[in-house]
């Protein structure tokens, strides 16, 4: 409860807790009074905002209000499931070979450091462009979350470490518990706020990555996401023909979660940890 | 020998390590472009076999499977058949041999879209374009970023409230997002600068004043999309680094003494420095990644653009090639700094002395 009185006190994270849960309202509840098939040509190519289409039409001729929603429903479903899978293989790696420390710490923090040197998007530009069929967005999700883990196992792994020779983490040793068991119910609550700013942080990334990978052509088949919007607004020159509801909408959404959850992490940051309030 | 030089013991014992990444990175790329099931001999095929009869289609084909390298070939050069007369394909491991050996002679092989071209050719032509976006935008973003991160730390009041704000707002922006912006407001709208390419049409890349001038012309969009980006991501981090620096009791100590302000910034800069250098070898990756993007945004004649086109024409090894090139320029470029951080950071110098 204090936590959550601090929380309240800070203004950025009331200002970012309120932006995301707006997008996530208009994501949650837009299918609600909105039809969301972007499939429906409801107007002509490149109509201007009016009273019929309050963003007007892209290049298809469907409602850009329409297109906006589903878009954002698919951004924010890939940070969550890509924020979550690589918060989980993250925290996992790092409690692990924090608490074990010795040979398999050493091998487990060659391989983070090894990856988190080697671009990920490379990565992800290399391993989308061979799966040429199937590219939905559920598995570029996954593909994200398995390429991006590295820098939240490496955050972790320092904090593992330091608990471990705490003396409760001695005693649950001395009772039986297994590697796991401690791991999990032993030094794992002691972070569990670090581990919900990494999983924020994650998030942005996700969504990030998967706005570039489809700004580069290698989007999902199967759903409308905002990096996606943005992509088809540059490849059908809604920039040249000077049609900005084709674009700035979905940049300024993409913009507002991202800035949503830095700021969120931010104002985290500054109640975890009090050297920074000041 | 070694043991009595402990910062060259760090450089040799850092370069090892990055062998090793280097190794695992080129495993990569040799390797996630083959996960698909598409072959550049077949894309070139469904291009050049229109109108071809069955026997030349065939010669073609063999001469392209003997030209990248699926075929084995014997000694003169041949290629060698099974008993039913079909050429014998390399296995994936023999590939990836032939693969490093043709890495280290600098030979990516020959592009499939743009076909008799080597991608080497390619690269060599597009690099200097990203090299010359790239390594000013992060190098001033960094210096600049940190500046404006370590006086917003030591001012506090207004500048901070303003500055942080709006350093978080610059670093959520995708790099993208901002140039397309960009493009829009400046190129479009207003008409004061160019948008599409990186010189006037009628010039060709050559010494004089006139490429120049166009050049820089060209050069101001792009590089103001990916250098707005990076002061913002360096000046939250720098912040928070100094913030904790002037907590500390050398600082504390300091103003007791009367030291000057100016003196007291300078000692506190050079210590919350070190920790953004190692940040900025962990960034790099990251920051190389977006400003790739903008260059495919401005169509820029670099490495971003050499991707995109390989990607929508599935050119795998001028995929493979350009990625293999911005790892290694990233891992080089880290590298850099690790030994630059072991030149620089007193603690680590005294860890390794203690050590010894």
């Amino acid at each position: 409860m204090r936590l959550l009185r601090n929380l309240l006190k800070s203004p950025f994270f009331v200002l970012g807790m309120s932006l995301f849960v707006l997008t996530l309202l208009l994501a949650l509840l837009g299918p609600l009074f909105l039809n969301l098939d972007v499939n429906n040509r409801a107007g002509l190519a490149y109509m201007a905002p009016s009273a019929r289409h309050w963003l007007g039409t892209d290049h298809m001729g469907v409602d850009m209000i329409s297109m906006l929603v589903a878009g954002l429903r698919s951004s924010l479903y890939v940070g969550f499931l890509a924020g979550s899978v690589a918060t989980s293989v993250g925290t996992l790696v790092g409690l692990y070979g924090g608490y074990k420390g010795g040979v398999i710490d050493d091998v487990l923090t060659v391989g983070t450091n090894l990856f988190l040197v080697i671009p990920s998007l490379i990565v992800l530009i290399l391993l989308s462009a061979s799966i040429e069929n199937g590219r939905s967005l559920t598995l570029i999700a996954l593909i994200i979350g398995c390429t991006t883990w590295t820098w939240s196992a490496r955050a972790v792994r320092a904090q593992a470490a330091s608990l471990r020779n705490r003396d409760h983490v001695a005693l649950a040793r001395i009772n039986g518990y297994g590697t796991l068991g401690i791991v999990i119910f032993h030094i794992m609550p002691y972070l569990l706020s670090y581990i919900f700013m990494v999983f924020i942080l994650q998030m942005a990334a996700g969504i990030l990555s998967e706005a570039s990978l489809s700004m580069l052509g290698l989007g999902p088949y199967d759903s409308v996401s905002l990096g996606k919007i943005l992509n088809e607004a540059k490849t059908n020159e809604a920039l040249t023909d000077g049609a900005w509801w084709a674009f700035a909408p979905a940049m300024v959404l993409i913009t507002t979660v991202v800035f949503s959850l830095y700021i969120i992490n931010t104002s985290l940051e500054g109640v975890f940890n009090p050297r920074l309030r000041k | 020998m070694l043991q009595n030089h402990p910062t060259l013991a760090h450089i040799v014992g850092r370069a090892g390590w990055y062998l090793v990444t280097f190794l695992v990175a080129i495993t990569i790329n040799f390797f996630l472009p083959r996960l698909g099931d598409a072959n550049p001999v077949d894309t070139i095929m469904a291009k050049v076999s229109e109108g071809l009869d069955a026997a030349s289609a065939r010669a073609k084909e063999e001469a392209y499977l003997k030209e990248f390298n699926l075929v084995e070939v014997d000694g003169a050069g041949n290629v060698r058949r099974d008993a039913r007369g079909k050429p014998v394909r390399t296995s994936l491991g023999r590939q990836f041999i032939n693969y490093l050996g043709m890495c280290l002679r600098g030979d990516l092989g020959s592009s499939v879209l743009q076909h008799p071209k080597r991608v080497s050719e390619i690269i060599k032509a597009a690099l200097p374009w990203t090299l010359a976006l790239q390594l000013p935008t992060i190098v001033f973003g960094w210096l600049i970023g940190n500046g404006l991160g370590a006086l917003a730390a030591y001012k506090r009041g207004v500048f901070d409230k303003l500055m942080y704000p709006l350093a978080l707002l610059a670093s959520a922006i995708p790099a993208f997002c901002f140039g397309m912006l960009l493009v829009y407001v400046f190129g479009i709208r207003l008409e004061w600068f160019p948008t599409v390419g990186g010189y006037d049409d009628g010039l060709t890349p050559e010494l004089s004043l006139a490429f120049f001038r166009s050049a820089s012309y060209y050069y101001v969009l792009p590089f103001s999309s990916v250098f707005l980006i990076v002061v913002g991501g360096q000046a939250i981090g720098m912040r928070s680094m100094c913030i904790y620096e002037l907590g500390t009791d050398y600082v504390k100590y300091a103003k007791l003494l009367g030291i000057k302000e100016s003196k007291i910034l300078l000692y506190m800069f050079r210590n919350a420095m070190l920790p953004q250098l190692t940040g900025l070898a962990l960034a790099l990756g990251t920051m190389v990644g977006g400003a790739l993007i903008a260059e495919m945004i401005f169509s820029y004649p670099g490495l971003g653009m050499a991707v995109l086109t390989a990607i929508q024409g599935n050119d795998y090894p001028l995929i493979s090639g350009c990625t293999l090139l911005v790892t290694v320029s990233v891992l080089c470029a880290n590298f850099s700094v690790d030994v630059l951080v072991g030149f620089l950071d007193p603690r680590i110098r005294a860890a390794r002395q203690a050590g010894k």
